[in-house]
């Protein structure tokens, strides 16, 4: 008797969650996820800020995950799987492993989400409905231009040092260190990876897991390969910083022209200040928010974006922040970027 | 330790039947193995020297210029540091992994309150170390009374610093030049060691504070736990736990104390940290606890507990620090370095065994 008490107690229990389930499933209007490859940087913070917001004004309900660290794949697989089952209409992710994310990418899109890439584009870049990103090729051609203008006739004999993210070659670093070469005038080879051209002008490669002790001991020890060393191309903002703190170790700050990517506030700050010559300023609450949009728009009468005319991808922009301007390289003040910059 | 081992006499026992030449190789080889047992700090000071001669020959020597040196040694401090703190708990038999962690959180403390609050810069570091303190507290308790695994705990502590680094400070940089302009002493580390005019140089080239305190450190651990009774405790408790009580050691309290001093140590490095890196950076640091754990294994101590030896530690850390210089002075992409350093791991472990296998 006690046992069948309890069993229908229960059952009745399993009832009311399915009900309460249901219920909130009719209620809530669109439900969208982010999936971002970490919390632990500003990009993916302001990302995050900027979604957020959007999602609020849209009436979307926003799930957000991250990896743990930069390159924490399993994470973000897990995100999708959960994406899936909770229904969501749409999945706005910036991958940290862009190949290997497709496959899961592809079963979100059979069941039936529209998959945007934020930032970082998949491999291959049509795995997902759409992409919104910087244009990283862009970002860095722009300040390989501008730093070869900038040393004039001397770009020819210059001494290149190249700090890049990290050792797995993620699609973004890639291409920001070949359009920044590119910009500069110098070879690529293979534009798919970095490390693979032979121009005497660049002394090395090294990685600094994109933060400022990566950047501190990347450039010493490009430095013990070549003291001559005078102009540093950094994957963003903190790694030019620890950069620049080897440089004044060893005595050398103001003979070496250092750019970056990104546009965050303390990097443009740096630039202000001389400390970073230039800098290619990216909009990732732009990138969030537009994604926010598009999956509002998709839910409503099924509309995939489209890309940017001439581009794989819808360009979010992409500006370089410099006062030290030069002819045929469009740019921005630093006053500018520091009233658009982020973090 | 005895140094009279009977299984080395024995084995040479077993030889004399065998032809002369083959004896006395054997014998050698076994009074080499022998010696290794006796002295664990012996083996990782010949795989640093090896490690030095093969990269004298292979970067030209290159790797033994003032610079390089200045370089592996600046680059091996904060790692050394932590390794040190490392070293210590490892000897209990436990683990931390939450070290690395815990450092960055005890410098964005330092930081945050001398540079965004406009604290004083000494309260402010103490505080910084007090809080790397407190969370070796709570590992130790945890460790102890709650009776969980070393390696669950500090897995767990270690993504909870590191969360509430990123929610405390947003994932944002203190610049190094906010720094200067606000609380320039937390640099302290980052500066050439200069007394009165007196410079310390070594192979010609001034060298930083953050050198002379990672040795500092190193001499005063090798100090506490070679001639104090707390460091005996702390063999004894990794040894045999249960032995060690029955001697009388009150081995909770041990532990917690280490668990404290490892965080204490931790927050020394957080401040020298700031003078290596320039700037207060939460990102920065995401693999010091591995590199640490890599140093004290390498440097010959078993993470079994008990055995090895503070000094091991160092030279495993220098060990690492020549192979990444030498690896980028000789040309080698970055993936190599990550390769090599995996590879020298496992051997100086598998080294580390065989000399073992002296006393089973």
């Amino acid at each position: 008797m006690l046992r069948t008490v309890s069993m229908l107690a229960l059952a009745t229990g399993i009832g009311a969650l399915g009900m309460s389930v249901i219920g909130a499933t009719s209620a809530s209007a669109t439900s969208a996820c982010l999936i971002t490859k970490t919390d632990i940087n500003p990009f993916f913070v302001k990302m995050k800020e900027g979604a957020t917001a959007k999602a609020n004004e849209l009436g979307i309900e926003l799930d957000s995950y991250a990896g743990a660290v930069d390159g924490d794949h399993e994470a973000q697989v897990a995100a999708i799987e959960t994406c899936i089952a909770d229904g969501a209409k749409g999945i706005l992710i910036a991958a940290s492993d862009t190949k290997a994310i497709v496959e899961p990418v592809q079963a979100a899109r059979e069941a039936g989400l529209l998959v945007i890439a934020l930032d970082t584009p998949l491999e291959p870049i049509d795995a997902a409905d759409a992409t919104f990103a910087t244009d990283n090729f862009e970002a860095g051609r722009l300040i390989g231009a501008w730093a070869a203008a900038t040393l004039g006739d001397d770009a020819a004999n210059a001494k290149i040092a190249m700090l890049d993210l990290n050792e797995s070659q993620p699609s973004v670093g890639v291409l920001r260190d070949q359009g920044f070469l590119t910009g500069f005038g110098i070879d690529v080879k293979d534009p798919s990876r970095w490390g693979d051209e032979d121009d005497p002008r660049i002394i090395g490669n090294e990685v600094t897991a994109g933060n400022e002790e990566g950047g501190r001991r990347a450039m010493e020890n490009l430095l013990l390969q070549d003291d001559g060393i005078n102009v540093v191309y950094t994957i963003n903002e903190p790694a030019a910083a620890g950069a620049y703190e080897t440089l004044r170790a060893f005595g050398k700050e103001g003979d070496v022209l250092i750019v970056s990517v990104d546009g965050g506030c303390p990097g443009v700050l740096n630039v202000q200040e001389g400390i970073i010559g230039a800098t290619s300023q990216q909009y990732p609450l732009l990138m969030a928010s537009l994604g926010i949009e598009a999956i509002a728009k998709f839910a409503e009468d099924g509309t995939k974006p489209e890309p940017t005319p001439g581009l794989e991808f819808f360009n979010t922009g992409v500006n370089l922040v410099t006062d030290a301007s030069v002819d045929g390289v469009p740019s921005i003040s630093v006053q500018e970027g520091l009233d658009r910059c982020w973090g | 330790m005895s140094t009279s081992d009977p299984t080395v006499d024995g084995e040479a026992a077993r030889a004399v039947d065998a032809p002369v030449e083959f004896a006395q190789r054997k014998s050698l080889f076994a009074h080499i193995q022998h010696a290794l047992h006796v002295n664990p700090t012996l083996l990782p000071v010949i795989i640093l020297a090896l490690t030095v001669v093969v990269f004298y020959f292979a970067t030209d020597g290159k790797i033994l210029t003032g610079l390089a040196n200045k370089v592996t040694l600046e680059q091996t401090a904060i790692v050394g540091i932590l390794a040190a703190a490392q070293t210590i708990i490892i000897l209990t038999a436990g683990i931390d992994l939450s070290i690395g962690a815990v450092m960055v959180l005890s410098y964005v403390v330092m930081g945050n309150l001398a540079v965004t609050y406009g604290l004083p810069t000494v309260p402010s570091i103490l505080l910084g170390m007090l809080t790397a303190m407190g969370c070796g507290l709570i590992s130790g308790f945890l460790v102890t009374k709650i009776r969980l695994p070393p390696f669950i705990v500090t897995l767990g502590m270690w993504k909870i610093v590191l969360a509430t680094v990123f929610l405390y400070t947003g994932s944002q940089s203190i610049r190094s030049q906010d720094i200067d302009a606000d609380a320039p002493f937390l640099k302290l580390f980052g500066e050439r060691v200069d007394v009165f005019g007196m410079q310390l140089k070594i192979m010609g080239v001034p060298t930083i504070w953050a050198i002379v305190l990672m040795v500092g450190v190193f001499v005063v651990m090798w100090y506490v736990l070679n001639r104090t009774a707390w460091g005996r405790h702390v063999y004894a408790v990794g040894d045999d736990k249960d032995a060690a009580e029955l001697a009388g050691v009150r081995s909770d309290r041990l532990l917690i104390s280490v668990y404290v001093v490892g965080g204490l140590i931790a927050g020394i490095a957080a401040w020298a940290a700031i003078g290596r890196v320039g700037s207060i950076s939460p990102s920065s640091f995401a693999e010091a606890n591995l590199d640490s754990i890599a140093a004290v294994v390498i440097g010959g101590t078993s993470l079994f507990g008990g055995r090895g030896a503070i000094l091991g530690t160092l030279f495993g850390a220098l060990t690492v620090g020549v192979l990444t210089v030498g690896l980028k002075l000789a040309g080698a992409d970055p993936q190599w370095v990550l390769f090599a350093t995996g590879w020298l791991i496992i051997s100086a472990v598998a080294l580390d065994q065989w000399i073992r296998r002296v006393s089973a």
